[in-house]
């Protein structure tokens, strides 16, 4: 497989696993607005990550289709960042996964309207919009529980801190990185920082939270390695169309 | 000449009731008569304001307690594009709930109050939606037979008397036809897919069947609220009617999928051009009205639960404006 | 289990379809700041691209005539037909009035 291949395969498999995770919440939520909100920003991810894993099965060339991808490949196979497979939690917890990704699907999006791959450019320049959206809701809901109550502040400074040590890998550049950058394909992984920390910062602050110290990151969602959650949410996905070989739904 | 806030009655309605009741009551059925539209500030007999807050918000609360059976299926839907139009789907039923509550909260009830009736079983919601869904066929089979008996009861509804219901259902059939349309495909393929397939479409339906009938409600003369519901436009054709027009339009569609509807005595009159069908069993509707159908107890805890656990969320939306607001007085100051 | 006093406060919602069009009432929701208000509507009412702007409303900011004085209010307009381009005749042959 391409780097090129790899690479889109990352993008693809961070926002499908994401939008599972806020499939999860539909019925749940903490009030029927909510439901909406969390399903909009779903749906948003779930339309992108159709259109990038039906372009890597074109760079593939095996014939394989986004739905051959996303539910016969087995959990090494997938390479979306580690911070989306993390389960949801409490709202609290969602909203903090929700934003620290927001923020860096913004600073990516932005980046790739540029990309020289013209493909990744129109599907960026798409994901742009509905990224703003996703970053005004769930920054707006960050602030609102960081400075909300006492609880809601404890429980969003609770989940900073759990999710916090996730955030390292988005900006750290292994070979496949190098080779997009240097093509001219997507941004250098660290270059997105400066944008994402000053972004980030300034949410954190209005949310009266404290952002955790750096700590150095062990995680390699991005190259197959992932927590044991990823299984568990891959059972569900792919259970009943792996039930049924070759069936069409 | 101007009243304050839309939550605040008109003039008409704090007229000393003794003195003018009939002929105030005398005004408004001919209104309604005439076809004109009651508007939330308008004089209504009381009873019309009760028994529309009763049965929009069992509308309402019907549509939230429906995301629940479908929602089981979001996460293992079996394509990606099933996964988006359930989704789709689910949050348009939300999004129908939130209409039907704020139509509700037009008739003096604020939707808390309503929702913690939900919550604590004081309230009905669509019988329908204490049974569960086990398979995926279920997904197509709620979209084919529930919505489509939904369909039936709403479109009259769009020409109810009461303004803001009428107009919440506009929205909602627009809306509710897709829901329809999506459930019917999803049989259509299980129907001509794999032999295991088929036999899931066909249990989804044999499941479901009788409960869709159901949903309609008894025969009129059961139904204690029928007579004037219908005098005031609130109910535009009887139980039996809309039940029949629902199976007249449904059998065939099942023939078409080339399944079989789990009626023996399903027969078609040429005479009367209807089919005629076999007898409801409704002991089974009145035990899932008390509660004890397969899923009631779930589908309740389920909302509690989210709603018990979401409310350091609100609350904490709330302490935020507030603290908002006071930083902006002082500011001002 | 019941919250009956701490409701998020209620907003009325006015959608703008396309350019060119008022905006028109389409229901109420329920928000604690107008930032979440638009949110809502957005989420709530445009699903269907049925909008270009909305305005959000606090409810209980709405000042609304009472249907009691309808016939002060509004009856006096209907007997100045007048008003109306359609009450006077011009001959046929005048085109462009």
């Amino acid at each position: 497989m391409t780097s090129h291949c790899r690479y889109v395969l990352r993008l693809a498999d961070t926002s499908l696993i994401l939008a599972q995770r806020l499939g999860e919440w539909v019925g749940h939520a903490p009030a029927i607005e909510e439901d909406l909100g969390l399903a909009n920003i779903s749906l948003d991810l779930l339309g992108q990550a159709r259109m990038l894993l039906t372009y890597a099965g074109e760079l593939e060339g095996r014939g394989r289709s986004e739905d051959d991808l996303a539910y016969l490949r087995e959990e090494s196979q997938f390479l979306n960042a580690t911070l989306v497979e993390q389960p949801n939690g409490d709202f609290g917890q969602t909203i903090v996964r929700q934003f620290l990704i927001d923020a860096w699907q913004l600073e990516l999006h932005e980046w790739l309207q540029e990309s020289k791959d013209p493909r990744l450019a129109e599907i960026a320049a798409k994901a742009v919009k509905e990224t703003r959206y996703h970053l005004r809701y769930s920054a707006g809901w960050l602030i609102r529980l960081g400075d909300g109550t006492e609880e809601s502040h404890a429980r969003a400074q609770v989940a900073l801190e759990r999710l916090w040590p996730f955030t390292g890998e988005l900006f750290a550049a292994d070979d496949v990185d190098h080779e997009i950058a240097q093509a001219g394909i997507g941004p250098a992984p660290e270059a997105l920082l400066p944008g994402w920390s000053a972004r980030v910062g300034a949410v954190l602050t209005d949310s009266r939270l404290v952002e955790p110290p750096v700590t150095p990151f062990g995680w390699h969602g991005k190259q197959g390695r992932h927590s044991e959650h990823l299984g568990h949410l891959l059972a569900e996905m792919q259970s009943l169309h792996r039930a049924h070989p070759g069936a069409t739904w | 000449m101007y009243t304050q806030g839309l939550d605040s009655l008109g003039k008409d309605c704090l007229r000393d009731e003794a003195q003018d009741i009939g002929g105030l009551e005398q005004r408004f059925q001919s209104r309604i008569d005439a076809e004109e539209k009651i508007e939330p500030k308008d004089w209504m007999p009381e009873a019309y304001r009760r028994t529309l807050i009763r049965q929009i918000s069992q509308h309402a609360h019907s549509e939230i307690v429906g995301m629940l059976p479908e929602g089981n299926w979001i996460t293992r839907a079996p394509s990606l594009l099933r996964k988006c139009i359930l989704i789709a789907k689910v949050q348009d039923e939300g999004g129908h709930g939130a209409y039907l509550y704020s139509a509700t909260e037009t008739l003096g009830v604020s939707r808390d109050e309503l929702i913690g009736q939900l919550l604590e079983g004081k309230a009905k919601y669509s019988s329908i939606f204490n049974y569960p869904t086990p398979t995926w066929a279920d997904i197509g089979t709620i979209g084919w037979l529930v919505d489509g008996a939904a369909i039936m009861n709403q479109i009259p509804l769009c020409r109810c008397s009461y303004g803001p219901y009428a107009r919440a259902m506009v929205r909602v059939c627009k809306e509710e036809s897709f829901h329809q349309r999506q459930g019917y495909e999803i049989m259509l393929r299980l129907s001509r897919g794999t032999p295991a397939q088929k036999e899931m479409a066909q249990q989804a339906l044999n499941r479901w069947w009788w409960p869709s009938l159901m949903m309609f409600g008894p025969s009129d003369a059961e139904s204690k609220h029928s007579a004037q519901s219908m005098r005031w436009k609130i109910k535009r054709f009887s139980n039996d009617e809309l039940r029949q027009k629902f199976v007249d339009f449904t059998v065939p569609q099942a023939e078409f999928l080339g399944l079989a509807v789990p009626d023996p005595a399903l027969s078609w009159d040429e005479a009367a051009q209807h089919y005629r069908f076999g007898a409801i069993d409704w002991n089974e509707f009145e035990q899932v009205l008390k509660g004890h159908g397969p899923c009631n107890r779930e589908r309740l805890e389920a909302r509690r639960r989210a709603h018990d656990e979401g409310r350091w969320v609100r609350d904490a939306a709330i302490a935020h404006a507030s603290k908002q607001a006071a930083r902006q007085g002082s500011r001002a100051a | 289990m019941t919250e009956s006093s701490r409701d998020w406060p209620l907003y009325e919602i006015f959608i703008r379809a396309r350019a060119g069009l008022d905006h028109k009432h389409v229901g109420s929701l329920h928000a604690t700041d107008a930032r979440m208000a638009i949110e809502h509507a957005r989420d709530l009412y445009t699903r269907r691209q049925e909008g270009v702007s909305i305005w959000a409303v606090r409810s209980s900011d709405i000042v609304a005539s009472d249907p009691a004085d309808a016939d002060a209010l509004f009856e006096p307009a209907r007997d100045k037909v007048y008003r109306h381009p359609t009450f006077y005749e011009i001959p046929d042959e005048v085109k462009t009035l």
